[in-house]
């Protein structure tokens, strides 16, 4: 048995052009488009159970107040589970960012010092899930689950049940500029809007997305190519605590005041928002704009049931159901790669 | 022997946890040579690539790449020297396009890290056309789970190819591909040394690994036990000198 010495002759191919730009366009976008379309016929429904309320603007921006926390937390999650792990912990780190916020609005800083104060924490405790997960080597489930409750009994204890007003903000300059609104609507969703789109960018068009999604493809490649496997997921859960200090302040502003347990009812919504936006469960694969249509999908299914007529029995119920359903359109697209 | 090493190995030892998988390790590649790397399973041929390559640093020993002696060894340094692996499992992430495969550790970034993707694309694409490991047309952002075993054999060639290196280390190059496929390989290890690089080539294929190369190294469980030059061995002494190393080992 011997090799050929006659050299096989390299074939030069026609570049391809069987593809229309929008056959690729909706090839490479499957799971966001298929998000937005149940995005739509969620809306139609609801529309159809309740013609008046769905078509006044006013239900939109009601819901638009509270939406851009969900969709500035979704964001970095999608890193994060498209990087192969997850984050539990950011409902009690957004608490503890805005507990810094509120305790520094108290205390008569400037706002903005109290902003950085919120990022500051909102670092820390980032840094410290990474460095959990990639330094100890934790699994990244129960570790931030762990801080999930450490933080949240920090909290706890440091307030003793009190929640902090910070109505002294109320209709200044500062707090105008980021949750005043525009003919009703919020422009705390421009905020989250420039967000998710600085998000985009990143995970879309960057070193450090393309980095994140080739880690959670394929780990050991990765190391064997030279990422730095560590630093950018630990880079990862920093841009969650980041995510969490900006939702913690906007949380605050809102309410004007931090409560004990703010941050607390994001858990399973930005979850659920997650993978309802298309991003599947096993990494190296991700879509922030689905993620934030996701959040669009969670954030108006409670008022779209209540105004369908329902009663709050039924919230949990079709919430669970429609989660699942979204869930199950996905299936369709990712028939070619693991079943 | 020693001419113009590429890179140089000198008393490297490894051990993991209580296996000890090199010892004492002295070996080198020269300018425009393929050397065999020979060895059986567990021999530790990969350990020794890996340290090469800058993914698993030794315990002790020296890493001296043209004579220089390396403190700090990594994939990255070892990269920016010209040595690039092509892994037994391709090492590949098969959800991620050519393009992204191709580039992977080494994004083109340009402003602040931001991707040229346009200009990452266009390369990716002519790279595979140029090396023909298809006679089937894909784009460069097609996802690499789409490709047949021999088209991503072709993607992670394409990867050491593209940046220009100096020494090629393969491992398994022709594992689980065609007849053609494998002759695709070697024609590819040609080239490189006609282009003026260096080759490290493992199979388990005695009779490919002697066609190929110009000098051989056998490990033997972590330990070099014959270095030689083609001109002074068949293939016929070489197996059979493999095989009483491996009757050797069974017998102690």
């Amino acid at each position: 048995m011997s090799v050929s010495e006659n050299a096989p002759q390299p074939v030069v191919l026609p570049s391809r052009q069987s593809d229309s730009p929008l056959t690729k366009f909706i090839r490479g976008n499957r799971r966001p488009i298929s998000a937005l379309v149940f995005f739509v016929v969620l809306i139609a429904c609801f529309t159809a159970a309740n013609p008046r309320l769905f078509t006044n603007p006013q239900i939109y921006n009601a819901v638009f107040v509270s939406l851009p926390i969900s969709i500035i937390l979704v964001v970095p999650l999608v890193f994060i589970v498209t990087a192969g792990e997850i984050d539990l912990s950011f409902p009690s780190v957004v608490g503890i960012c805005a507990w810094a916020f509120a305790a520094g609005t108290r205390a008569n800083w400037n706002p903005f010092l109290c902003v950085a104060a919120a990022l500051l924490v909102g670092v820390i405790s980032g840094l410290v899930n990474g460095l959990l997960v990639t330094r100890v080597r934790l699994s990244s489930l129960v570790a931030t689950l762990g801080m999930n409750f450490l933080l949240r009994g920090m909290i706890h204890i440091g307030n003793q049940g009190y929640g902090i007003s910070v109505t002294q903000l109320r209709d200044t300059p500062f707090s105008n500029f980021f949750i005043g609104d525009i003919n009703g609507f919020p422009v705390q969703m421009i905020w989250g809007t420039l967000f998710a789109a600085i998000g985009w960018l990143l995970f879309s068009r960057h070193r450090f997305g393309a980095q994140i999604a080739v880690i959670g493809d394929n780990r050991d490649s990765a190391k064997e190519m030279g990422i730095n496997v560590e630093r950018v997921k630990t880079m990862a859960y920093v841009y969650m605590g980041i995510a969490a200090a900006v939702a913690g302040v906007f949380s605050t502003l809102i309410n004007s005041t931090f409560y004990p347990t703010t941050g607390d009812g994001y858990l399973l919504a930005v979850l659920a928002a997650v993978f309802v936006g298309g991003t599947p469960t096993w990494g190296g694969v991700g879509t922030v704009v689905g993620g934030v249509i996701g959040a669009f999908i969670v954030g108006f299914i409670e008022t779209g049931i209540i105004a369908s007529g329902l009663t709050g029995y039924y919230t949990q119920f079709f919430y669970g159901l429609i989660i699942i359903l979204s869930l199950i359109s996905h299936r369709f697209n990712q028939g070619r790669y693991r079943y | 022997m020693n001419e113009s090493a590429i890179i140089k190995l000198e008393n490297i030892s490894k051990s993991f946890g209580n296996v000890s998988a090199l010892a004492n390790i002295t070996m080198q590649v020269n300018d425009h040579e393929v050397l065999g790397l020979i060895g059986d399973n567990g021999a530790g041929k990969s350990t020794l690539i890996k340290i090469i390559a800058g993914v698993h640093a030794p315990d002790s020993g020296e890493i001296l790449v043209r004579d220089q002696a390396q403190k700090k060894w990594d994939v990255n340094i070892a990269r920016a020297h010209g040595i690039e692996t092509v892994y037994q499992d391709r090492a590949l992430a098969e959800q991620q396009t050519i393009t992204r495969n191709i580039f992977m550790g080494r994004e083109r970034g340009g402003f602040l890290g931001f991707l040229d993707l346009k200009k990452e694309n266009e390369e990716a694409n002519e790279l595979m056309r140029s090396i023909g490991f298809t006679s089937r047309v894909f784009a460069a952002d097609s996802q690499v789970f789409t490709l047949s075993g021999g088209e991503r054999q072709g993607v992670a060639i394409a990867r050491a190819l593209y940046f220009k290196a100096k020494l090629i280390i393969l491992d398994e190059p022709t594992t689980a591909l065609s007849l053609t496929e494998s002759e695709k390989v070697f024609h590819f290890v040609r080239q490189a040394k006609e282009g003026g690089a260096s080759a490290v080539f493992i199979s388990h294929n005695i009779y490919h690994t002697y066609d190929i190369s110009d000098r051989f190294v056998v490990l033997d469980r972590g330990r070099v036990v014959l270095e030689t030059d083609k001109t002074k061995i068949t293939a016929n002494e070489l197996v059979k000198s493999l095989q009483d190393i491996a009757r050797s080992g069974h017998a102690a």
